[in-house]
């Protein structure tokens, strides 16, 4: 499949019916979303014939890729209702049989997966701007111990450095493979510019040097 | 629900030594078609907890034709696709829709509905 192809599937995919300024959720750009897919699969064959997790899923709109993409299944990880009943309605318009949605708490003290069940994790965390600080790292972790290959991630830019010194201190290998601007939309009220801009990392996380 | 993930799944109980394998009630299944790959099955087979599997393969009724043990890797056997298309049918085919995961230890229960299970805790839990 073509990069634009996936990438005007993916704009069918539709977005927070009940949006929650304290979990940060906005969708995930289809353009940007078709991109970093692509680059996952293209670059690193981490998605065809894989068992995917997606931390925070949303709307589903990776979950999604990664299946149009050739991922064998799929398990979609989401806190909230609202989010999950906007997950299940897409995927059943996109008429998906392969993947899993279960609902919990990422940020749990233990998880409900046993360790390294997965090959390849996928995800677009909360940054931790909404009182939840810190929560894009435990994201993190949590991603490294469900999955037994590379975590695929956005973190804000001004994280790199952090990120990459506590990662590369318990032995994993960090490459930035993209720089980017955010934009948020003025999906909430408390928004007082229509969009605001934030620098992002799109990094990958891995056990073996690159 | 799918039998693959049940199999990777765990409670995360507070205090809970061993929240593996999570029992299963259900009283959905659908049966659903979704294409083979040998070398995803294959690639699966180590990361299977495979007593757990025949377990719940056996309480949905779907335990024919799967071996007690897990086929080993790398042996060349006759009837091996046969063996390894009825574990794709057991792990990807079968959904769970509605029933309840039980945590081993605590006896805390996890409902599913429409497929989904919700393993949120509370607090104090």
């Amino acid at each position: 499949m073509k990069r634009k192809q996936l990438e005007s599937l993916l704009e069918d995919v539709d977005r927070f019916s009940n949006p929650k300024i304290s979990l940060e959720q906005y969708p995930t750009d289809p353009h940007l979303a078709a991109n970093v897919l692509y680059t996952i699969q293209s670059g690193y064959g981490d998605i065809e014939g894989r068992s995917i997790v997606e931390l925070g899923a949303g709307c589903g709109i990776l979950s999604i890729g990664c299946v149009m993409l050739g991922a064998e299944h799929v398990t979609a990880l989401e806190l909230d209702c609202d989010a999950i009943e906007d997950l299940t309605e897409n995927l059943t318009e996109f008429e998906i049989e392969n993947v899993d949605v279960v609902q919990c708490d990422i940020t749990s003290p233990s998880p409900s997966f046993r360790e390294h069940s997965f090959d390849t994790a996928i995800m677009n965390p909360p940054f931790g701007t909404k009182n939840n600080e810190g929560i894009d790292m435990e994201f993190l972790d949590r991603a490294l111990s469900l999955c037994r290959g590379a975590v695929y991630s956005f973190h804000k830019t001004t994280t790199r450095d952090y990120i990459t010194r506590r990662m590369e201190g318990k032995g994993y290998h960090v490459a930035v493979l993209a720089e980017m601007k955010f934009s948020i939309p003025q999906m909430y009220k408390m928004h007082r510019q229509r969009e605001v801009l934030v620098a992002v990392d799109f990094i990958r996380v891995s056990r073996d040097p690159t | 629900m799918k039998l693959l993930t049940h199999n990777m799944m765990k409670s995360h109980c507070k205090g809970v030594v061993n929240g593996f394998p999570l029992k299963l009630s259900s009283t959905q299944v659908e049966l659903k078609e979704v294409e083979f790959n040998a070398d995803f099955i294959t690639r699966m087979l180590e990361r299977l907890e495979w007593g757990a599997l025949v377990d719940a393969a056996g309480q949905l009724g779907v335990a024919d034709g799967l071996p007690e043990m897990a086929p080993s890797s790398g042996k060349e056997e006759e009837d091996e696709e046969d063996v390894l298309r009825k574990i794709h049918h057991v792990l990807l085919e079968v959904e769970i829709t509605e029933g309840e995961l039980e945590c081993p230890e605590t006896g805390r229960k996890f409902p599913i509905k429409n497929g989904i299970p919700d393993m949120r805790l509370n607090e104090d839990e």
